[in-house]
């Protein structure tokens, strides 16, 4: 099976010296949907910004397509974006122009369709997202759930080979939960696309995704298929994906021993 | 001790970078290859964002201090018999000094806020982010209007406030205290010099557009992206902008004063 | 969403106004009658003492200005001032040996040249030098020769009374 990106080896820590990833190797297949999962702020949605990129790895390598992200001029950079969408967790839409305007804009930036072509592209991708009635809202008049649909038609208008979404799910209620899980499914079906979501809802990406990579620490402590995860009998695994209070990731933030802590109001 | 010194070392090193990443961002707005066809446009919306609507606070403002100006100078003029020469007064201090400051720290409080705070608010709410994996330079598609429309803006306001403040010092010193309108202007003209006061004037305002932008457009860009970076950062703005303004003001003063 | 049409005619109008108030500036302020200065003849005068006479300073006949001063320099030889002046091009009737001071306007006032024809049937033009030059009057120069001669008056009383 051949693979749409390959990260190998890849190693990144922030400007202030946290450590990130610590030699991760992921492949993700082409047509399929792949979830990468973990507790927040193990650095999920930096991975999505290395393949992007927007953030220059510290060691080791990402390909997409065959062609090394972090080698590429910044024309081919942007060249290779042009076949990437990416969902973001607030959306990302301009909140000074309307719904239509949004969906427009990359087709605006990127081609020289006329007025007409564009207006009947832009109506078909809010159509595929259920919200040709919506076109001239202004974003902030949807919500959180439309304006998600909103950005994904926004992020399928140059018909991408790769689309990655941030967090799909954060915050929504169960029917505009459903109705993204519904819409990733049948988008990634229909346009041939290739899926990465990034989420720490467990239930949703597992129900959908045909392979899964959990990261915790900085490392893949389980991949597999869905059914395969679940199982995993690896305790760090298995509290994350249950929401077990504590476990190997202890309920108490690590602090002094009762004793010092508690007392030491009186010694000084 | 030593923990003190280095954190005076480190402290040094960070503003060293906020001023090598503002260069870096001045660099990228400069270099960036325009295209016309879609920044004219952008660029002229960014001059009735900033220009235009700062037209009304400029005018009234402008109004204000030329009469002040000459309210508080004809009545130091008049102790030495001196009234007459208001118009020169007021038309002096104006086109080489008020003029130009004091539009420059307005449109730093009116339109440079106002663009870091976009900037940041679309920082945070990853509109940047979202826009550069669309492939879509946002420092073409979003800074660099910004950029221009600002200093394109800025002598333009400068010169319709010293019009107003002169037209306000008209008001005050003939229609109110009785000056005689021939006199008035006829000094004036005696003693503003087209080139030394009213263009050196603008060239000032020029500076002032170019920095007070670039650091509304700077702050905003680098702002940390939550409710508090943006605050921190419109407030960093205003008071950069403030500062730069006076202090440039001394040395382009200082550059310009020979000639005079 | 303010259409792009109604954003250029806005701009448009605020470019007009922001030229109008530089029209003003230029016109009504500074009283610039040329944006092109550089029409007119330059003459030359050597004068012994340029006092406070500035470029730009006026040239006039008879009060009525005619030129204005374009610059002053030192001559190395003789250690006098030139003063390069700007003749407007329609006062080319000037007798080329009027002569030319420097006056002050009023007590305290800046410095300016006046220039007095006399009859000579030839004319000043490009280039010509004015023969019969004043020199400034120095304000502390005289009231030191008066306080000099003052001094020197109350000595010849004081030498007279006893």
């Amino acid at each position: 099976m051949d693979h749409l990106v390959e990260i190998g080896q890849l190693s990144f820590q922030h400007g202030n010296g946290k450590v990130v990833f610590d030699n991760i190797n992921i492949s993700i297949s082409r047509g399929k949907i792949t979830a990468i999962m973990g507790p927040s702020g193990t650095g999920k949605t930096t991975l999505l910004r290395l393949i992007g990129g927007q953030l220059t790895p510290c060691r080791g390598y990402v390909t997409v397509a065959g062609q090394h992200v972090h080698q590429l001029s910044r024309k081919a950079l942007y060249q290779l974006r042009m076949r990437m969408g990416m969902l973001f967790q607030s959306g990302g839409l301009f909140t000074h122009c309307n719904v239509f305007e949004n969906v427009a804009f990359p087709l605006r930036e990127h081609t020289s369709l006329s007025n007409s072509m564009i207006h009947s592209m832009v109506l078909m991708k809010l159509q595929m997202v259920g919200l040709r009635g919506a076109a001239e809202l202004m974003p902030g008049t949807l919500s959180g759930g439309m304006a998600r649909r909103v950005a994904l038609a926004r992020a399928i208008a140059m018909d991408p080979e790769l689309i990655m979404y941030d967090e799909p799910f954060t915050g929504q209620d169960p029917i505009s939960m459903g109705v993204l899980i519904k819409l990733i499914r049948t988008l990634n079906d229909t346009l041939g696309l290739t899926s990465i979501i990034v989420s720490h809802d467990v239930q949703e990406t597992l129900s959908i995704s045909d392979y899964v990579y959990i990261i915790a620490d900085g490392k893949i402590v389980g991949q597999g298929v869905p059914q395969d995860v679940l199982t995993n009998p690896t305790k760090q695994l298995q509290q994350f994906l249950k929401g077990l209070p504590d476990g190997p990731v202890p309920f108490d933030y690590p602090a002094k021993q009762l004793k010092e802590d508690f007392f030491s109001w009186s010694n000084t | 001790m030593i923990a003190s010194i280095t954190a005076l070392g480190r402290l040094g090193i960070n503003e060293l970078r906020e001023f090598g990443k503002a260069g870096i961002l001045l660099y990228q707005v400069l270099c960036c290859q325009p295209n016309y066809r879609k920044s004219i446009p952008l660029t002229l919306q960014q001059v009735y964002m900033e220009g235009v609507l700062s037209l009304l606070i400029i005018i009234v403002s402008g109004l204000f201090i030329g009469m002040v100006v000459a309210l508080q100078g004809y009545h130091t003029l008049a102790k030495f018999g001196a009234a007459q020469q208001l118009g020169p007064l007021v038309a002096l201090s104006v086109t080489r000094e008020l003029g130009p400051v004091v539009t420059a720290i307005l449109f730093a409080g009116r339109a440079g806020s106002a663009l870091t705070a976009e900037i940041g608010l679309m920082k945070a709410t990853e509109q940047l982010s979202s826009m550069e994996m669309m492939a879509v330079d946002p420092i073409r598609q979003i800074i660099s209007p910004r950029f221009w429309g600002g200093v394109f803006s800025m002598p333009l306001l400068t010169l319709v406030f010293n019009a107003m403040a002169i037209y306000g010092a008209y008001l005050v010193g003939v229609q109110w205290l009785g000056l005689d309108t021939g006199v008035f202007w006829s000094n004036m003209q005696d003693s503003v010099d087209f080139y030394a006061d009213v263009i050196n004037g603008i060239i000032k305002s020029v500076v002032f557009g170019i920095v007070v932008t670039w650091i509304a457009v700077y702050q905003g860009y680098n702002a940390k992206p939550t409710a508090a970076g943006i605050a921190i950062a419109t407030t960093h703005s205003v008071v950069y902008a403030s500062l730069a303004i006076l202090g440039l003001d001394f040395i382009l003063t200082a550059m310009m004063i020979r000639g005079w | 969403m303010i259409s792009q049409r109604f954003i250029e005619s806005i701009v448009g109008l605020f470019v007009l106004i922001a030229m109008l108030a530089l029209l003003v500036l230029a016109f009504k302020v500074s009283g610039l009658t040329s944006f092109f200065p550089g029409k007119g003849f330059t003459v030359t005068a050597y004068f012994d003492d340029a006092g406070q006479l500035k470029i730009r300073a006026p040239v006039k006949i008879a009060g009525v200005q005619i030129g204005e001063v374009k610059r002053i320099e030192l001559d190395p030889v003789t250690f006098k001032a030139i003063v390069t002046m700007r003749i407007y091009k329609k006062y080319n009737d000037i007798p080329d040996d009027s002569s030319a001071s420097i006056m002050t306007a009023g007590l305290l006032g800046d410095n300016y040249i006046t220039i007095t024809p006399m009859y000579s049937q030839a004319f000043l033009a490009q280039g010509s030098q004015i023969q019969y030059t004043q020199p400034a009057i120095i304000l502390e120069k005289l009231i030191g020769q008066f306080i000099y001669k003052l001094g020197n008056t109350d000595k010849e009383e004081q030498h007279e009374k006893p």
